[in-house]
């Protein structure tokens, strides 16, 4: 199951005129601002919003195609959508929210709830299918958006900003829970996001949208270690390193220990933001806790400031200022030590 | 406001522009300047929705005759006027469309001096333009193919039409029994019921777009109009004045020729 | 949980309301011939135009139903043009005097008007004088009351359930059936009383279109006129009794179905 698409459609001023290919099982993140046509891009794939030009294919089959006058409307497709709101219908309890698009799509009152009930049994919420979504937690309600969006076996699977509306604690448990879902997924999925964690913790490629445009595609590593805006250098660039906390510190699984100022404990992702890494040509006095020897592998202007590429124990990226980078005399293979507070990393669950 | 009128007949000029406490300051100025001796002000007419066209007819007639005197009217149903009349509102004249609403005033103490009757009226088949359904008499209003209506009996026309029919000895199939005179009619302009018994002013008012057949028996429920001045009326005089008109050969002409006849 | 006082300006006017709604009827109260209730309330007839009312109300308000509901769905929901226009249209028997309203109705479905002669020709049927006519008038005067409140509950309705209805495969239909109708049910509950309990009310299409029969046409207004007429204080009763089948109604349904639907 592979998405082919170029949409092009015209939304006051914005106009919004994208290619993606997504592969089967794969997941791309469309990462952009606020107003950069995510969402239209999304609706567009969902049959919700008519394009003003170009094809949309899934497997081949044509959903829309502007030049031929094709065009599926929305409740043909075979896909399952994920709202920011989850947008649970309130009068319906949650099962059979989840029995709704096996109904829908012709199953009987029996086999739909069947369905529905193996698949919130999946997403952990086998006893609360007689609930009504308002009695439900945020994070609960969004699982069950999920296992809506996935019940009748999608070939397209569309979440938009499905996270944004949970509370930080919350987010990282259905997140973590979103990731294995989708591993387990065999059809394509479009994950619209303005958050760089998501898209670096959930999808395969990363697609960044601007004012309608693309402006960089590529692997979440690739686009954080060579942004070619402003906005993306901003945007991605977090190092994201697996390790297991050990108290006031994490050991990290490819070595070297990171200092944090949080205490952690089991396996965990350790986020440095580009900023917060600062550079040195020696070891610095007064004996901070996190610097690590490494060498500049790549450097990539951007703006006033230079996104460095560093090699070394504890892979990272960092960002110093144009200024700072030629007096340091810095230059693909220079030596220098990376130095970053513990109160600047931050923790995440794993 | 009684005082203010009687210095205006005996004083001068300027005490009854100082006297005179009402709205009518300058009216009731220039009219004693006119017609010193004439009613003068406002005279407020509590008529039978009926008497409509020629009263209001009448009433222009007495506004032309006296300078400065005004005749407003209240036309509605006998019973609406006798319920606004016992629950206190102020008129001066109160002309109604049957004994027994004037009775309630009366009753209520509100006349001055006996009620007269002024006029009847006399029922009479209405049909539409044509008489589609070729309606001859009252018999037809037995029929059971014809749409016809009759007044409700709770209403003073209906009272009549049932005595109508008692003497005729017909039992009528109404489709509809009507509120009013006026709603019958209606319906017998647009053609929807083929025939109403209804007022002949009624008939004569409706014009082109309906016909009259007379009824023999209509005449043993003649309807009398009772017409009397209020006890507490603002303006006794010119209660007077509209009172002498509508009994006078000139209003009883203006009635007849609106199909009212003599009492 | 502590409420806060309601502000003086809200209150004061909010009294007054109470009071200006409320008096009348205390008037009506205080001038009932309790004596006589008994003999005014068995006399022959108010039985029968009491239930005519109530089940010509509740007919009226079914069809309003069935042909508003889309209505107002087409209002609040399609991009037609025209739509201003249809809008403006549809409250015209709001502003029209309802004795109006009833002899528009003969100009259309009378036995001479337009749809009824034909009517009249080929099926022998005539509308007017029926209790269909009765049904037809209340439905006329009291229908907008229900479009223009489900319509407004369908422009407050979130627009994003029918989308995701839509990638759920549910055709426009089936959502307007299974996720709209449901999330508005309340509006349509709201309109509803209030479509019946103009209908019970109405009185000035009714005695103009359908005539004034008991058994047939003389519903519990037209009767109430006419007693006016001959005993007021007849009139007072059977108004009391207006009065009482419909607050008790409207409570009866308030906590079954409204206070459901305000709770969801």
């Amino acid at each position: 199951m592979t998405l082919a698409a170029h949409v092009v459609v015209r939304r006051g001023p914005l106009t919004v005129d994208v290619a993606l290919d997504v592969a089967d099982g794969e997941v791309l993140a469309v990462l952009g601002p606020n107003g950069a046509g995510k969402s239209t891009l999304l609706r567009v794939l969902a049959g919700l919003l008519p394009p003003d030009g170009g094809r949309v294919a899934v497997d081949g089959r044509p959903w829309d195609d502007v030049d031929a006058g094709v065009r599926l409307p929305a409740h043909r497709r075979p896909l399952g959508m994920v709202f920011q709101d989850h947008l649970l219908f309130p009068h319906l309890s949650v099962l059979d929210n989840v029995a709704f698009g096996p109904r829908t799509r012709g199953a009987s009152r029996a086999a739909a709830r069947e369905a529905a009930a193996a698949w919130l049994d999946r997403v952990g919420l086998a006893d609360l299918g007689a609930r009504r979504p308002g009695q439900l937690s945020g994070g609960q309600a969004q699982r069950a958006a999920l296992a809506r969006a996935l019940v009748g076996d999608p070939a397209l699977l569309l979440l938009d900003e499905p996270l944004s509306a949970l509370d930080a604690r919350t987010r990282l448990a259905v997140r973590a829970e979103l990731r294995r879902h989708l591993a387990e997924f065999g059809g394509s999925t479009v994950l619209v996001t303005h958050d760089p964690v998501d898209a670096t913790a959930l999808a395969d490629r990363v697609l960044v949208v601007e004012d309608g445009a693309v402006v960089q595609a590529g692997t979440p590593a690739d686009v954080a270690r060579h942004p070619r805006t402003d906005y993306v250098a901003r945007l991605v660039g977090l190092s994201l390193l697996p390790g297991t906390g050990e108290g006031l510190a994490v050991r990290l699984a490819g070595g070297g220990v990171v200092a944090v100022a949080e205490p952690a404990a089991g396996p965990v992702l350790v986020a440095i933001r580009p900023e917060s890494v600062a550079l040195y040509p020696s070891r610095p006095g007064g004996s901070p806790r996190n610097a690590w020897p490494a060498r500049v592998a790549g450097a990539t202007p951007h703006g006033s400031t230079v996104r460095c590429e560093l090699d070394g124990e504890v892979p990272l990226l960092a960002d110093v200022t144009a200024t700072a980078f030629a007096e340091l005399g810095l230059a693909p293979g220079s030596p220098v030590w990376a130095v970053v507070k513990a109160s600047e990393v931050t923790v995440y669950a794993r | 406001m009684r005082s203010g009128r009687i210095l205006a007949g005996l004083a001068t000029l300027a005490v009854v522009v100082a006297g005179c406490g009402g709205g009518d300051d300058d009216a009731a100025a220039s009219t004693a300047a006119a017609s010193a001796s004439g009613p003068t002000g406002t005279v407020t007419v509590f008529a039978a929705a009926s008497l409509t066209d020629v009263f209001t007819d009448l009433g222009q007639r007495l506004e032309e005759e006296h300078d400065g005197l005004t005749v407003q009217f209240n036309f509605a149903g006998s019973s609406a006027l006798a319920t606004q009349l016992t629950q206190g509102a102020p008129a001066d004249v109160f002309a109604s469309a049957n004994g027994t609403q004037m009775a309630v005033v009366t009753d209520a103490g509100l006349a001055e001096g006996e009620p007269a009757v002024f006029t009847a009226n006399v029922l009479q088949i209405a049909v539409p333009a044509g008489n589609p359904a070729g309606v001859t008499g009252l018999a037809d209003f037995g029929r059971e193919d014809l749409t016809v209506a009759v007044c409700a009996p709770d209403v003073p026309c209906g009272a009549a039409s049932a005595d109508v029919f008692a003497a005729a000895g017909v039992t009528p199939r109404p489709d509809t029994l009507e509120e009013d005179v006026r709603a019958a009619l209606t319906k017998v302009e647009l053609g929807e019921v083929d025939a109403a018994l209804v007022y002949t002013t009624d008939v004569v008012a409706a014009g082109d777009a309906v016909e009259g057949i007379a009824v023999p028996e209509a005449e043993d429920a003649v309807n009398d109009y009772p017409l009397c001045t209020l006890a507490a009326a603002p303006n006794p005089e010119g209660a007077r004045a509209f009172v002498d008109l509508v009994r006078s050969e000139e209003g009883q002409q203006a009635l007849g020729a609106a199909g009212f006849r003599a009492p | 949980m502590r409420r806060e006082r309601t502000p003086a300006p809200l209150l004061v006017p909010a009294a007054l309301a109470v009071a200006f709604l409320v008096l009348p009827l205390a008037g009506l109260l205080v001038r009932t011939p309790w004596s006589q209730l008994g003999t005014l309330l068995t006399a022959p007839g108010v039985g029968q135009a009491l239930r005519l009312s109530v089940v010509s109300a509740t007919l009226a308000t079914l069809v309003s139903v069935v042909l508003g509901v889309p209505l107002a769905w087409v209002l609040a929901r399609s991009r037609a043009r025209g739509r201003a226009v249809l809008r403006a249209l549809v409250t015209v028997p709001l502003v029209l005097p309802p004795v109006v309203g009833g002899v528009a109705l003969f100009l259309v479905l009378g036995r001479q008007g337009i749809v009824g002669s034909w009517l009249a020709e080929t099926t022998g049927i005539t509308i007017p004088f029926t209790t269909a006519a009765v049904v037809i008038a209340e439905t006329f005067v009291a229908m907008p009351f229900l479009v223009i409140s489900v319509e407004g509950a369908l422009r407050g309705a979130d627009v994003r359930f029918e989308d995701a209805a839509a990638t759920l495969g549910a055709d426009r239909w089936t959502t307007f059936r299974r996720v709209t109708l449901p999330l508005v049910a309340p509006g349509v509950a709201a309109g509803a009383v209030l479509c019946w309990a103009r209908a019970l009310g109405e009185f000035g299409a009714t005695i103009t279109f359908a005539g004034n029969f008991p058994g047939t046409t003389q519903t519990m207004p037209l009767a109430v006129y006419l007693a006016l007429q001959r005993d007021p204080q007849a009139a007072i009763v059977l108004s009391l009794v207006l009065l009482v089948v419909s607050v008790a109604t409207l409570l009866l349904l308030r906590d079954r179905w409204l206070g459901r639907g305000a709770a969801a």
